[in-house]
């Protein structure tokens, strides 16, 4: 229906959400009246708050937009009040509506209701007789970013950071008004980078100055003084004296193009695999020429459609994790065990190394010592390090002091028996990243045992040979741990924190606590080959190599995963790593864990041939396989189709994940859903990957259960 | 070579609306106080580039806290100045931004500074008066003062011992007047035109605005007054009533030399003609301002009579009436506080200075006629501060003293 909520509606949306939510944080609507400055009479003030400081955010449940409703109701029945207006307290507007209650929601008019409660009680900022206004005082997300669009007029603080509407990231769509108003406020255009880019893209959100550039504020203004001059802003537009134009919305071509510039988006991450943006920007599409109540009616919907999804489900399951898991990893010792980090030592000189050499020196500004086999490594080494520090510099990342001081930071000597090692005698931690063989990292552990205290940390960063071996022979094996980063080292937050079996808690402390610091996420694994991402995506990439050989056509293997929306698809994950690498670790988990782990004839060939993957690229960028690399495959005469493929891939991963449950490779799923979506970037809309297993059955058929209790990442089973 | 002094010319103040204390700015901080001020100073005068500020004065008594970690800068920093420009914190207690205007003002005339900020807060809610002090034994071991030196109410009724001309019933009378002369400059829109806004921090209310100042009680009446218990002495004369309040609040003010105010297009609402301070008996700390009046006149070569227009601050009405008899002046002359002052308006302690130069440099714009005045203040542990002013108006200004 196309009319708004009536009141005795609202009301009983209200009681009935608020019945199921007795433990909502409420935030309180409280309003005082203030004298506008310019002669322009009274306003209504309504500060949001919840009586938390800035930690616990603003957010609207049902006893608070009760409030907030009553407040409204109140502040516009008088005669005397010539503006309403809103703000929030010290630094926080609203972080939008309460998502706590979600997860235990069996019914999908739970979630409609929700949905009508804000849009009935945001409505009234459109529908008053007086100017209202918002005043964006600092973080405003989903619904707190929609309840300034209601209103007519809104003003930002310069110092405002985390704005947006991040309900695609989740899983849902900007429900209270967000697909109809902001287009209408913005243009379409716009209005998609906020709806559907934004979140698309690690949920990164807008500054103050930002929102007001993109149109949404009618004005910034500074932090020093921002109520104050917010009200005296809006003195002036209540006298007539500030008349505000916004350009209408182009609704011609450009609206179409910029759906369709968002459905491209969408495709690109997530492949069709997650309905809410394309839910979202079905509604940005209708909010062309839809009667506003319509598509408020149809947001309505689409939440409850959503709501009830397993994809949201499974984000807000993922988004838990992320938010509270990965600041506190489980199974961690005492942090107060930790040792200072007052100097780091890298050993190897290669790529990997220089990237880990570069995040020590930004995030620890400590001294970071180097090394490699001859002097040629280490002086290209530095130079790249110098180079990267420079281009920081350039990027005005870091101010030119800071320039100098990482400069004056990093050093390197030569390693081997005509170079010095003192350089690392004082090291506190120091992390190896040279050629991936045992062996080779055995003799580097020996060699700088000599040099450091028995007490520094020694960290090897391999992806899958066994930490306890490195540790072995050694005269204090309990320093020793993983420290295993993914690349790129500059974005993927995931460090894997190998605890071998004689690692003490005081390494592992120190570990945790040095992850904190470089603004890693630490998941805390076994020593097990492969650790969790390396072994759930070679066990996956070997049952599609294995289809491949065969004799399933490469396009056909490669996209039979699209469904699931994974970040890319197997073959250019292969060529991101390089197959000499997927090779190696194929090899090594092949060995050390077990024959399951095939390793491809193909991928062999690949590898001699020196060819950087099966794709080469059109002069569009489209992948294809070329004559030259189909002739060094062999395969066989027994092609699958894309479902046996999927069918193969996923048996296989939901068994491995058993085992490496069963082993204690790590606590929980929890942790190997952790792993995936910050070490691999696996979507929110599968939780990782264990939700989605649980969902279509695969755990249940495979390994005889469920990974997750029904509830946790899903609709739970109604009482 | 020797210095050649410039001339010095306020050129503009602003202040927040006062408070009670321990009422609507309980939540507010001090240094925002005048982070309000700063930059309402700088939005009404477009016409002086930020960078041309040389300094920022920013009085408080008691300098810790939300008033302390030198006020001038942080409150320059957070204000959004350039950083270039420096500032620091002073104290005078009472007078504290009176001394940072005649600090600024030297400076300008000593050649070290173009155009200065001064200024000053007092939040005594969050800062009472007197607050962790820690007087040097000596102080009563040799009688170096009484012990009623310290109490300032005390000190206003040793005034009516030393003059007992001043009665009950005149101090009664001069209070009732000036809260009714607030009322009515309140009326004519005379004191809001330098008031700035303030946000009120309430976490039970929320968030208000300060637009008005709090303490005026305006249907005021001596008959009310008489009433009133008397706490510093028993059967004494002081009342709450007939003094000034506790009080929170903060003023700024722009004080530039004359030639660069002109070159920069700066208005000069008032020309410095002449300041002293002088040291009282702390013990009738109220008389301070007859001694520090004398000496400023001395200098400046005029007497009382040439004086036009007076701002004296309320502390207490007897010590108003101690100095207007010792000058022969008329409690009710229209001359003396016509819009009111701090009985009515409050004594933020070291912002009220600056508060008497916005109320005369509106008595000089109102009065083209009148050529001198003066702001004058009493000081506790016994002080005087008086500024003597040359009204630009006036057609005869300018020309030498």
């Amino acid at each position: 229906m196309s009319a708004p909520t009536g009141a005795d509606d609202l009301q009983a949306l209200l009681a009935q959400t608020a019945a199921a939510t007795p433990d909502e944080v409420v935030t309180h609507a409280f309003s005082r009246d203030v004298v506008l400055p310019h002669g322009a009479g009274t306003c209504v003030l309504i500060t949001l708050d919840n009586g938390l400081d800035h930690r616990r955010p603003n957010t609207f449940g049902a006893r608070g937009l009760a409030e907030l409703d009553a407040a409204l109701e109140a502040a516009l029945a008088r005669d005397d009040v010539a503006a309403v207006a809103v703000t929030g307290k010290p630094f926080i507007l609203a972080a939008g509506a309460d998502l706590s209650a979600i997860p235990r929601m069996t019914d999908r008019s739970q979630a409609l209701a929700i949905a009508r409660i804000g849009h009935a009680v945001f409505d009234r900022l459109h529908t008053a007789s007086v100017p209202t206004f918002v005043f964006v005082n600092g973080l405003a997300l989903g619904g707190g970013f929609e309840l300034a669009l209601h209103a007519r007029y809104r003003t930002v603080s310069a110092a405002a950071a985390g704005l947006g509407l991040p309900e695609c990231f989740l899983g849902i769509v900007p429900a209270w008004g967000g697909c109809y108003l902001l287009p209408n406020l913005i243009g379409a255009d716009r209005a998609v980078q906020v709806i559907i880019e934004n979140p698309l893209s690690q949920n990164r959100m807008l500054t103050g100055p930002q929102y007001a550039k993109l149109g949404v504020a009618d004005v910034l203004l500074d932090a020093a003084d921002f109520l104050e001059r917010s009200l005296d802003w809006a003195a002036r537009v209540v006298t007539g004296d500030v008349v505000v134009e916004r350009p209408e919305p182009d609704r011609g071509e450009a609206w179409d193009a910029a759906v369709a510039r968002g459905r491209a988006i969408t495709d690109a991450k997530v492949s069709g695999a997650a309905p809410a943006p394309y839910r979202a920007l079905d509604l940005v599409a209708q909010a062309r020429t839809a009667d506003r109540y319509a598509l408020f009616a149809a947001e309505d919907e689409a939440l409850a459609d959503l709501v009830m999804s397993p994809e949201l489900r499974s984000g807000l399951y993922a988004f838990d994790l992320v938010q509270k898991r990965a600041r506190k990893p489980a199974g961690a010792p005492d942090k107060a065990l930790a040792r200072p980090v007052t100097k780091v030592g890298v050993v190897g000189a290669g790529l990997m190394a220089t990237q880990l050499a570069v995040l020590f020196l930004r995030r620890l500004r400590v001294p970071v010592v180097v090394s490699d086999l001859d002097q040629g490594r280490v002086d290209r080494a530095l130079a790249g390090i110098h180079g990267e520090i420079d281009t920081l510099a350039a990027k005005r990342r870091v101010t030119p002091d800071e320039a100098n001081r990482l400069h004056g930071l990093i050093s390197g000597t030569v390693w081997g028996p005509s170079g010095d090692l003192a350089a690392y005698a004082d090291c506190s931690v120091v992390i190896e990243a040279v050629f991936e063989e045992l062996e080779v990292k055995r003799r580097v552990f020996a060699e700088l045992e000599r040099h450091v205290s028995p007490e520094a940390v020694l960290a090897t960063n391999t992806s899958s040979l066994s930490v306890a071996a490195m540790a072995d022979g050694l005269e204090h094996p309990e320093r020793v741990l993983g420290f295993h980063f993914f690349n790129p080292v500059a974005v993927l937050p995931l460090v894997e924190v190998v605890r071998a079996p004689r690692s003490d808690d005081a390494t592992v402390a120190t570990a945790l606590e040095l992850a904190k610091a470089l603004k890693k996420n630490a998941v805390l694994v076994a020593d097990a080959p492969g650790f969790v991402v390396n072994r759930v995506l070679l066990r996956f990439m070997g049952e599609v190599m294995a289809a491949v050989d065969e004799g399933t056509p490469v396009e056909v293997a490669d996209a039979a995963l699209a469904p699931l929306g994974l970040p890319m698809s197997t073959f250019t994950l292969l060529q991101l790593v390089g197959p000499a690498v997927a090779l190696h670790v194929a090899e090594t988990l092949h060995e050390q864990l077990d024959p399951r782990f095939v390793v491809s004839p193909n991928l062999r060939a690949l590898v001699e041939a020196g060819r950087p993957g099966l794709y080469d690229r059109k002069p569009d960028g489209t992948p294809y396989v070329s004559e030259e690399t189909a002739a060094l495959l062999t395969v066989g005469d027994r092609p699958s189709t894309a479902e046996q493929v999927r069918e193969r891939v996923l048996t296989a991963v939901t068994e491995e994940i058993g085992s490496m449950l069963a082993e204690n490779v790590v606590a929980a799923p929890m942790d190997v859903d952790l792993c995936l979506v910050l070490g691999a970037g696996w979507p929110f809309h599968l939780g990782g990957i264990t939700p989605y297993l649980d969902r279509e059955g695969w755990s249940e058929r495979i390994i005889g259960r469920r990974f997750l209790p029904a509830g946790v990442a899903s609709v739970p089973v109604p009482a | 070579m020797p210095h050649v002094s410039r001339d010095v010319v306020f050129v503009d103040g602003v202040r927040t609306p006062f408070g009670k204390a321990g009422s609507m700015y309980a939540e507010t901080r001090a240094d925002d106080l005048v982070v309000n001020c700063i930059r309402e100073l700088v939005r009404r005068h477009p016409e002086l580039p930020p960078e041309r500020i040389d300094e920022v004065a920013i009085a408080a008594s008691n300098q810790t806290g939300d008033q302390g970690l030198t006020l001038g800068r942080t409150t320059a920093l957070l204000a959004g100045l350039p950083r270039s420009v420096p500032g620091y914190a002073i104290d005078r207690m009472c007078a504290g931004a009176m001394t940072a205007v005649t600090n600024v003002a030297s400076g300008i005339a000593f050649g070290a500074y173009d155009v200065a900020i001064a200024g000053g807060v007092e939040h005594m809610t969050h800062h009472p008066m007197g607050f962790d002090a820690d007087p040097n034994p000596r102080f009563v071991s040799e009688r170096l003062v009484d012990a009623s030196a310290l109490v300032m109410g005390a000190t206003a009724e040793n005034i009516h011992d030393r003059y007992p001309a001043i009665t009950r019933e005149r101090s009664d009378a001069y209070a009732a007047m000036s809260q009714q002369r607030v009322g009515r400059a309140y009326a004519d829109g005379v004191i809001q035109e330098s008031l700035v806004g303030v946000a009120l921090r309430s976490a039970e209310h929320g968030w208000g605005l300060a637009s008005a100042d709090e303490p005026p009680r305006p249907g005021t009446t001596k008959e009310a007054l008489a009433t009133l218990r008397t706490p510093f002495r028993p059967h004494g004369r002081v009342t709450a009533g007939n003094a000034a309040g506790l009080n929170d609040g903060a003023t700024a003010c722009l004080v530039a030399a004359e030639d660069v105010a002109g070159e920069l297009g700066l208005p000069a609402a008032m020309r410095m003609v002449s300041y002293a301070f002088a040291g009282v008996d702390p013990e009738v700390m109220g008389v301070g301002p007859v001694p520090s009046t004398e000496k400023a006149l001395a200098k400046a070569g005029l007497g009382i009579a040439d004086i036009g227009a007076i701002e004296i601050n309320e502390a207490f009405a007897v010590q108003v009436l101690a100095f207007l008899d010792h000058f022969g002046v008329d409690a009710e002359d229209p001359k003396v506080n016509p819009y009111g002052g701090a009985i009515a308006l409050g004594h933020p302690l070291a912002s009220s200075g600056v508060r008497l130069m916005i109320h005369l440099a509106r008595a000089f714009r109102d009065h083209p006629e009148v050529r001198y005045g003066i702001t004058t203040m009493c000081i506790g542990l016994g002080m005087g501060g008086t500024v003597v002013w040359e009204n630009p108006a006036h057609t005869g200004a300018g020309a030498s003293a």
